[in-house]
């Protein structure tokens, strides 16, 4: 194993020149989150230094995507390869706009969680590994935001899949052990079907590469099953992200845990069966998912109308928010039906909202039966006479959940709608604006009666006292959705962008082969 | 050899499937081991399936010798395997907490999170 | 397990198997072999130590909590991969020296580190389900 003494030519197989500093910003979120939660782990005793080092760790990961962001978004997608082989043999980390802004705010989430989890998780919660478990999570969150290879995305599925069954069970009451098992079984099925698809994919291009596939499915069209390929990863990505028929497991595990843990998944789990499909739908078979739009668009619309009727129908605030998440993945799941960059912008853009509303909500119905006993909507009631910013945010939340302006819920609805006009599928378009109609009443009236309503008894006269660092997180996640609604125009260019180079991927396949065509 | 190979995970899957529809969750634990030792021979078959002939360039050839399997796919399965075992694991531990918490495998009774009897919404304010 | 016979032979094959497991982890250098499978070789030693003495006594053997050791050998692992930052290689690159010691070349490897670090990572991780399992059957 001396120094290479091989005459044989190096350059067809590694990558001989040295790689720029700022392109290690491709791997860093993830060896970061990685390293962080290894030291969580070791320090899992000390529950004091615990959550200020998961802070610190987390606001370090915020910068590192902020600065993978404006990286990619000066220069163009951004390639690494595993170990020096050069793609498509070796592993690839490449990142895009769509995977650099989903990254980054999957890390704002993750940051106003670990925040919140202060008040949130006690010392029994910290000591059985609350914040280790955040930041693998947030390891393979990332890493399947950042990957360039199919089966790379499999294994950060499971890591997170793994941290995730260690957030649910935190604690171990009985509902959430009853949860955990639902939750478990379910999502491990839909991750062997996406193995099984990726098989298949491997027996038939002989890749894993993304853009490697995404180069050579156009050519593979005639002789392969692709459309049956695609379908297999829409089951597979749909039952992550919960789409409608495959959708039972969420509304049976996501209000068990801690409100914080609950508010994490609700922000960032589905939301890479999101990412998923729109990577694998939308980059690597666009063709096939054409094929199948008809179908995903019946999906998407059942999905919608599951989620908020669904929600409709709850009286317990979190089982409510449950399906409002459920809602949201319809309505992206109908761009994807609806294709063309236009559509597909709209469903990075509704993703990214509904990952920082999704999870202040959450939180909000935390605080909320915090302040009035229990999650129920019967008896609860009166916070507004006490909690006078604590219900204006809430209200806030709820309309940009509702999609209404001037908050961040009304642009990609605006984008989805217009783009299902333009596509010829107006019946999609009734059927996101009355998905949005029925979620505007259901949250309406939650306003109504645990905020507006006063409550039956005056029980407590002297009113909790609220901290405002209780309301902190909610109030950073709030003025980021009044922000993003206010001034849409730099996020609208980056999500634009973003689809169209998911759409138009030459500027990937560039990335990953430098010289121009694939090998 | 390869027919063959795929017969088997046929069988493997349908019993994986069969197991996994089962009520109890032992039978699905079952059901999912099953599941990922079919997807591994799945995997396996589609990466040639030849015998013993490691997939090793000889010192001083730039290419194998002879026909070789595609050492990838056994890669492939032995981070599924990696995966899937601690997957069972986790569920073992899970299932056996579910048993002695809740007192029962059985997931019609299991109702714990989602109970039979939850009072609607108020219709009135 | 109150067995004299498997209690009096025990110590002797859990050392011969943590021997047997380093020797496996640093073969898989270039033969079959390496961390994962050194670390469940590992766990088995310390599970037949465990049934043959209890977890209490495991615990107090391997000094350190079973996931401190498993975080000590992710972060191990993660930055024998980073070490390549400091060579403008990419991520996860070989890293090779061959200090001579006492006339034998004797070669060294980011690949060894990291393996060492999957090696600590199996037998934490793993050590800690078998003894969470462990316990919970006692009650």
């Amino acid at each position: 194993m001396a120094a290479s003494s091989s005459p044989a030519d190096l350059s067809a197989a590694l990558v001989l020149q040295p790689v720029a500093a700022l392109d290690w910003l491709v791997i860093l979120p993830v060896a970061w989150c990685i390293s962080i939660g290894a030291i969580l782990m070791m320090i899992r005793h000390k529950g004091v230094a615990q959550p200020l080092v998961a802070i610190a760790g987390l606001a370090v990961l915020v910068l590192l995507d902020a600065a993978l962001l404006w990286h990619v978004a000066q220069g163009g997608p951004v390639t690494m390869v595993m170990g020096r082989w050069l793609p498509p043999f070796g592993i690839a980390f490449t990142v895009d706009l769509t995977g650099a802004l989903f990254a980054l705010t999957s890390a704002v989430v993750a940051l106003v969680g670990a925040a919140a989890a202060i008040d949130d998780v006690n010392a029994s919660g910290r000591r059985y590994g609350f914040y280790p478990f955040l930041l693998l999570l947030m390891a393979g969150v990332s890493g399947a935001f950042l990957t360039g290879d199919v089966f790379n995305l499999y294994v950060w599925f499971e890591v997170l899949l793994i941290s995730s069954f260690g957030l649910l069970v935190l604690g171990g009451e009985r509902e959430q052990i009853d949860g955990a098992v639902k939750y478990g079984f379910l999502n491990l099925v839909a991750t062997t079907l996406f193995l099984i698809t990726t098989g298949y994919l491997y027996g038939i291009f002989g890749t894993l590469n993304m853009a490697d596939i995404a180069a050579k499915a156009p050519g593979l069209q005639a002789q392969a099953p692709l459309v049956t390929l695609t379908a297999l990863y829409l089951l597979a990505f749909s039952m992550k992200a919960a789409a409608f028929p495959v959708n039972f497991w969420l509304p049976a595990s996501y209000h068990t845990p801690r409100i914080v843990v609950s508010a994490l998944f609700a922000g960032l789990l589905t939301k890479v069966g999101i990412y998923a499909l729109i990577r694998v739908g939308v980059m690597l078979f666009p063709a096939e998912i054409e094929q199948l739009s008809l179908a995903l668009a019946i999906v998407a619309a059942l999905t919608m109308l599951t989620g908020s009727l669904g929600a409709l129908a709850q009286n317990d605030t979190r089982r409510l928010l449950g399906y409002l998440v459920i809602s949201g993945i319809g309505a992206m799941l109908a761009g994807i039906a609806i294709g063309g960059p236009e559509a597909i912008g709209g469903v990075i853009f509704y993703a990214l909202h509904s990952m920082l509303v999704m999870t202040a909500l959450y939180l909000a119905a935390g605080l909320a039966a915090r302040l009035s006993g229990d999650f129920s909507l019967g008896p609860a009631g009166g916070l507004y006479r006490h909690y006078l910013l604590f219900t204006a945010l809430s209200l806030m939340l709820f309309f940009s959940v509702s999609g209404l302006p001037p908050f961040s819920g009304f642009w990609p609805k605006v984008m989805l709608v217009k783009a299902a006009i333009d596509g010829g599928v107006s019946w999609l378009a009734a059927i996101l604006l009355l998905s949005g109609f029925l979620t505007t009443i259901a949250t309406g009236r939650v306003f109504l009666l645990s905020y507006w309503r006063p409550a039956d008894a005056p029980a407590a006269a002297v009113p909790q006292p609220l901290a405002f660092t209780a309301l902190l997180p909610l109030l950073v996640l709030t003025a980021l959705s009044i922000l993003i609604g206010l001034l849409p125009e730099t996020l609208l260019n980056l999500v634009q962008q973003a689809a169209s180079t998911l759409s138009e991927p030459s500027a990937y396949l560039n990335s990953v082969f430098p010289a121009g065509g694939a090998s | 050899m390869e027919p063959v190979f795929a017969v088997l995970t046929g069988i493997f899957l349908a019993v994986a499937v069969y197991l996994l529809l089962s009520k109890f969750i032992i039978r699905i634990l079952l059901g999912v081991a099953i599941l990922g030792n079919a997807v591994n021979l799945l995997l396996f078959t589609s990466g040639r399936i030849l015998r013993e002939v490691p997939p090793v360039i000889g010192a001083g050839l730039d290419v194998p010798a002879g026909v070789t399997a595609n050492p990838l796919p056994q890669a492939l399965i032995l981070t599924a395997i990696v995966i899937s075992f601690s997957f069972f694991a986790f569920l073992l531990v899970l299932s056996w907490r579910a048993y002695s918490v809740l007192g029962t495998d059985n997931t019609d009774i299991m109702r714990v999170a989602e109970p039979d009897d939850v009072q609607p919404p108020p219709l009135g304010y | 397990m109150k067995s004299l016979i498997f209690r009096t032979i025990t110590p002797v094959i859990t050392s011969v198997m943590m021997l047997f497991s380093i020797f496996v982890l640093l073969r898989g250098h270039n033969e079959p072999g390496g961390g994962f499978i050194g670390g469940l070789i590992a766990v088995a030693a310390l599970s037949i130590y465990g049934i043959a003495f209890g977890g209490e006594t495991v615990r107090r053997a391997i000094v350190f909590h079973p996931l401190s050791i498993a975080g000590a050998g992710l972060l191990l692992a993660t930055l024998s991969g980073l070490l390549s930052m400091v060579f403008h290689v990419p991520f996860m690159t070989g890293l090779w020296v061959y200090p001579v010691v006492f006339g034998e070349e004797i070669p060294l490897s980011s690949v060894m580190t990291f393996d060492i670090g999957v090696y600590l990572v199996v037998v934490g991780a793993v050590t800690s389900i078998a003894l969470s399992l462990e316990e919970r059957g006692e009650d």
